[in-house]
């Protein structure tokens, strides 16, 4: 089974008191990967750049730098494209007990950007938290499979976390998060990812779409999806890495486009900005993800 | 001398004096002594000349070295609780004596370590076959901070990722160096070891010239030339990239700037444009294409390094990435300088360069793996335990390093414990005794433990070492108290020769034909901050002038009683100078800003000026403390007068006409024709209280001016005919602005195809007016309008040249 959707993303800021010049960092492009193919896409920037790079970075997303050398009072960045995903096979549980997954990690000697060990340690939006390591450790069991392992975290995040956009921000840290048990895909992946690391299962971070289906007799809203966030896994050599969303406690599947990988959201922003201001901005993301 | 017995007694007896009470402690090298008492012979002649002075001579000397350190400014940064601190330099006198020959194998060893760390961070940036072939965890790189991922792939221009490296090294017991720590995101030290050899020069101003020191002129010249020689092309700069002035190293790199003739830049100074680094300039953004960087790596770019950076350059890893520049040392280069490397160099030299390392580091042990875990738990006793991803030297305990089976801090769990839940995260190091050196402590010479810093750059051909060092002194027995945070000193190190050595100096030598440099770009922030450093020091003066004034009408009539001592408290308030303390609280202010504006600038100034200015700074804050209204201030007043008179005779009379000079030039005449303006609209008003006319010329230091020019009592037109039209008195209005169109034609007339802009226009608009002018035309409204005139000009100069 195979799904093709248009997608649609556009991310707006407005500013009160524009700087001489900006730059920013984009990374909006959908991924191909095993699974998923992007069919065409066509990022822009209105108004158009002064400059303008466009390269892969080090766990091979696409990232564009956009320079521009004017006063912006408004500035918006898009992506309209076409993906195909397809699903995933699997189901059967190949991944070692848990205490066997560091043999199988110290067997991957490697630094390549597709090595479980850049997954393991600190990264700049998930620090070591201790409370959210004891959560770890209560939730599984000693002769759990790393899969279930992973299964059982994001299933018990899933339950005691409320979804809630107004609780945290963009800068909310995993553990203020985890304190209140509220917060949006990329607290909850970020806390995900903190508790499987305490554990020693190397776990990532994706930003991507998800396709969102209206209630029954209502029309899909226009913009009105958002950029969705899961977390990825590695369960060992044989079944390498599985994508899990905890905020919906499902595996990633059909409904699920990859955009960016990487160890924390810091990796993957869709769009990172350095605007020589101080005055405030406001932003705007809109997402369509349609399928055809 | 000593080898052949031939000294005589005299001396002998000195020596032994002064030797009496040196006993370095069993089990250590010492430096000065063999292990059997006797005096190493390279320390002879430095030992006989220290025996041979009297205690008072000796006295002098050392105070000679404090001397230079003073007027040359050198300070270090403590950091305390509260923030942080300028302190004293905390120079040992004696320097450390080390023969050529010793030197010399050093050197090898270095130039070795050198060339395996080029390699070794070219496989981390590049294939990762020392991972890949079991020659380094995987974990240990990919769990680092400073291994900086966006750098992976990266080509350096110049086709190595490192051009300056420092090594901190120790003599064990043995009498064999090793080194401690591998130097390599951004050394420090080098500044700090030529300061210390001149002030140590100093000490020793009657010995050092035939003493057969190796000079450090060369290394810096050939520094110099590699640097600018990694331009690639003519027009393009070098520059030393700086976090800025409240780094701790700040005033060193200040110092090589100056010395050196580099640029000495911040992040908010680059820009990356059209995928070039450039600096923004008074002329507008000029290319830069090397960066010495003494800013850590990941502060360098929010975009694609640390996103909360407030110090970095937005695109710096992709100009990079782009080959736009080369930096000296490419971004990501602390990797190495992680602990835990240093239990796998050994072999890593072996399979890169098929030899053993000539000069071998403190043996290191890492605890992610089983034996090594073991070993070093059985050793408990003669280990320091400690993170092994941390970039801190060994001895430099915290309290997350345990030492002998113990922590330093409050009791935590056991060390064993500690190993097996931490493993991978930990290295055990072997704590080696450090040499100890001759330091002079409480008037004895005593033995003290040392480690010393030695640095090495790349030239083209080859790696050279810096024939000398910075030496680090421990403040008591105790190795882990080295560091200058901890109370340890610095000391000079002087490799000696058999023969006299070559004198060199930074420069080709004299006879050669000379060509004169361009001038150098002058980077908008250091433009920015010569003007207002030029802005506040005006205002600092104008204030002590009125506040003078005012003190003494206080003085002679007292609070109250004449209108004109009320309208200049009044006029004082309303700049912002409350008259309840003798010494406002806001006029020291404006000297705090004005040095503030002049520390960052350091490079760009003259100790003299520096001095003059902190002075200037220190004295008013000295009699805010003790000055009563009246009088006493008035007199107080008049100091700081004479004080400020002499900085502007140093700024005036000293400073080259750079477009840095002019920057702080246009700012006092903007400030100053302000600030007269201001005086008029109030004391040549028509409603002024008697006295006020008075009060207005005294302010604008005219009185004899006026006395002679009119020879008749001060009236509204003769006042504001000398104080704002008057084209020859430098205390007009009309005599300030000609300054500012003066100097704004000379700074806009590099480029001098250009239409008049905003800036030139605004001034000759005024000018204009000023000289066509009659003195009745001048009442407060007018003056309202050529004050708001007047700030028009400054918009302009700062849109134009400072931003």
């Amino acid at each position: 089974m195979s799904m093709t959707y248009d997608i649609r993303l556009r991310i707006a800021y407005a500013y009160d008191s524009p700087a001489a010049s900006s730059r920013a960092m984009l990374r909006m492009m959908p991924r191909t990967l095993p699974g998923q193919q992007l069919l065409y896409g066509v990022l822009g920037t209105d108004p158009a750049p002064s400059y303008r790079r466009d390269d892969l970075d080090f766990f091979g997303n696409a990232t564009t730098q956009v320079a521009h050398d004017m006063r912006l009072r408004r500035i918006a960045f898009s992506f309209e494209g076409r993906v195909r995903r397809s699903a995933f096979s699997g189901g059967l549980d190949l991944s070692p007990r848990r205490d066997a997954l560091a043999r199988e990690l110290a067997a991957a000697a490697s630094i390549a950007p597709d090595s479980p060990h850049h997954f393991l340690g600190a990264s700049p939006r998930v620090p070591h938290e201790p409370e959210i390591a004891a959560f770890a450790q209560e939730t599984v069991e000693g002769g759990m499979s790393t899969m279930a392992a992973v299964d059982a975290i994001s299933r018990r995040l899933h339950d005691e976390f409320t979804f809630d956009p107004s609780a945290t921000e963009v800068t909310t840290t995993p553990i203020e998060a985890f304190a209140a048990r509220r917060g949006v895909c990329q607290d909850i992946s970020h806390v995900m990812i903190g508790a499987l690391r305490s554990l020693s299962i190397p776990a990532g971070y994706v930003s991507g779409f998800l396709r969102t289906i209206p209630p029954a007799g209502r029309p899909r809203l226009e913009g009105a999806d958002a950029m969705h966030a899961w977390v990825r896994a590695w369960c060992g050599t044989e079944m390498g890495w599985l994508e899990f969303d905890p905020t919906n406690a499902i595996r990633a599947g059909t409904d699920h486009v990859t955009v960016a990988l990487g160890r924390d959201y810091s990796d993957v922003a869709p769009a990172k900005g350095s605007l020589r201001s101080a005055g405030s901005h406001a932003s705007t993301h809109q997402v369509d993800v349609i399928p055809v | 001398m000593a080898e052949d017995g031939t000294e005589t007694a005299p001396a002998d007896k000195a020596r032994a004096r002064l030797l009496d009470g040196y006993d370095p402690p069993p089990g250590v090298a010492d430096e000065l002594k063999r292990a059997d008492g006797s005096l190493r012979p390279v320390w002879a002649p430095l030992i006989d000349h220290l025996a041979a002075q009297s205690s008072e001579t000796r006295a002098r000397s050392f105070a000679r070295g404090d001397q230079y350190l003073h007027d040359a400014g050198v300070y270090f940064r403590q950091y305390t609780g509260q923030g942080s601190t300028e302190r004293v330099w905390p120079l040992s006198h004696l320097p450390v004596v080390i023969s050529g020959e010793e030197w010399r194998g050093l050197t090898e060893g270095i130039v070795q370590r050198a060339e395996l760390l080029e390699r070794v961070m070219a496989d981390l940036y590049g294939p990762g076959e020392l991972v890949r072939n079991g020659h380094l965890p995987a974990e240990l790189v990919a769990r680092n901070p400073e291994w900086l991922r966006p750098i992976v792939g990266a080509e350096p221009r110049s086709g190595h990722f490192l051009h300056m490296l420092a090594f901190e090294i120790g003599r064990s017991p043995d009498g064999s160096w090793f080194v401690l720590g591998d130097r390599t995101q951004a050394p420090s030290g080098t500044g700090f070891a030529l300061e210390n050899r001149m002030a140590t020069g100093r000490v020793f101003h009657d010995f050092f010239p035939d003493a057969n020191v190796e000079r450090l002129a060369g290394f810096f010249r050939a520094a110099r030339d590699a640097i600018n020689g990694l331009r690639g092309d003519e027009n393009a700069r070098a520059a030393i990239l700086t976090p800025g002035l409240h780094t701790d190293t700040y005033y060193e790199h200040a110092y090589i700037a100056r010395y050196l003739g580099f640029m000495l830049l911040e992040c908010e100074d680059l820009k990356v444009q059209d995928g070039k680094l450039m600096v923004r300039t008074i002329d507008g953004p000029e290319p830069v294409s090397v960066l010495w960087r003494r800013l850590d790596s990941r502060f360098a770019d929010p975009l694609e390094l640390d996103e909360s950076s407030a110090l970095g350059t937005p695109g710096m890893v992709s100009a990079l990435r782009g080959g736009a520049m080369t930096m000296v040392n490419c971004l990501g280069s602390g990797v190495l300088e992680a602990r835990a490397l240093m239990a796998f160099l050994p072999r890593i030299a072996r399979a890169l360069l098929g030899e053993p390392l000539k000069l071998p580091n403190i043996a290191t042990w890492w605890c992610g793996q089983g034996a090594e875990r073991d070993y070093v738990l059985a050793n408990l006793e003669r280990m320091m335990i400690g993170p092994a991803l941390s970039t801190k030297l060994p001895f430099d305990i915290d309290g997350t390093t345990a030492l002998g089976g113990k922590f330093r801090g409050a009791a935590q769990e056991p060390v064993a414990d500690w190993l097996r839940r931490e493993g991978g995260g930990l290295v055990g190091q072997e704590a080696v005794s450090l040499s100890t050196t001759p330091a002079m402590i409480g008037g004895r010479m005593v033995p003290r433990p040392m480690v010393v810093r030695v640095f090495a750059m790349r030239t083209p051909e080859g790696w050279t070492v810096m024939p000398g060092g910075y030496a680090r002194i421990g403040r008591t027995e105790d190795p882990t108290a080295l560091a200058m945070q901890a109370g340890g000193s610095v000391a000079d190190v002087w490799v000696t020769s058999k023969q006299p050595v070559r004198t060199e100096t930074l420069g080709p030598s004299g006879d050669q034909p000379y060509v004169r440099r361009r001038p150098g770009h002058l980077p908008a922030r250091a433009a920015d901050n010569l003007f207002w450093l030029g802005r506040y020091v005006e205002r600092a003066e104008s204030g002590v002038r009125l506040l003078r004034a005012w003190h003494l009408r206080l003085e002679e009539y007292g609070p109250g009683t004449v209108p004109v001592v009320d309208s200049l408290r009044r006029f004082l308030r309303g700049f912002g100078f409350e008259t309840g303390r003798a010494v406002p609280p806001h006029l020291l202010g404006l000297f705090d800003s004005a040095t503030g504006c002049a520390a960052k600038v350091r490079d760009r100034f003259s100790n003299d000026g520096w001095n003059a200015l902190s002075d200037l700074s220190a004295s008013a804050h000295g009699m805010a403390t003790r000055v009563q209204h009246g009088d006493d201030a008035a007199r107080a007043m008049s100091v700081l007068l004479r004080k400020l008179a002499g900085f502007a005779g140093l700024v005036h009379d000293n400073m080259f006409r750079f477009n840095g000079w002019r920057f702080l030039t246009l700012g006092r005449a903007l400030e100053r024709a302000d600030q007269i303006a201001a005086v008029l609209q109030v004391f040549a008003a028509p409603d002024t209280p008697p006295g006020g006319l008075d009060s207005a010329v005294e302010v604008g230091d005219s009185v004899m001016t006026h006395r002679r020019r009119y020879a008749v009592e001060t009236s509204r037109s003769t006042v504001i005919d000398l104080l704002a039209l008057d084209a020859d008195n430098p205390r007009s209005i009309r005599f300030q602005v000609d300054i500012l169109r003066e100097d704004e034609a000379r700074l806009s007339g590099e480029v001098s195809h250009r239409r008049v802009d905003e800036a030139a226009r605004r001034i000759l608009t005024l000018q204009t007016e000023l000289a066509v002018a009659t003195p009745e035309q001048i009442g407060p409204e007018r003056l309202t309008e050529i004050r708001s005139r007047l700030a028009g000009i400054s918009d302009a100069l700062t849109a134009r040249y400072l931003s």
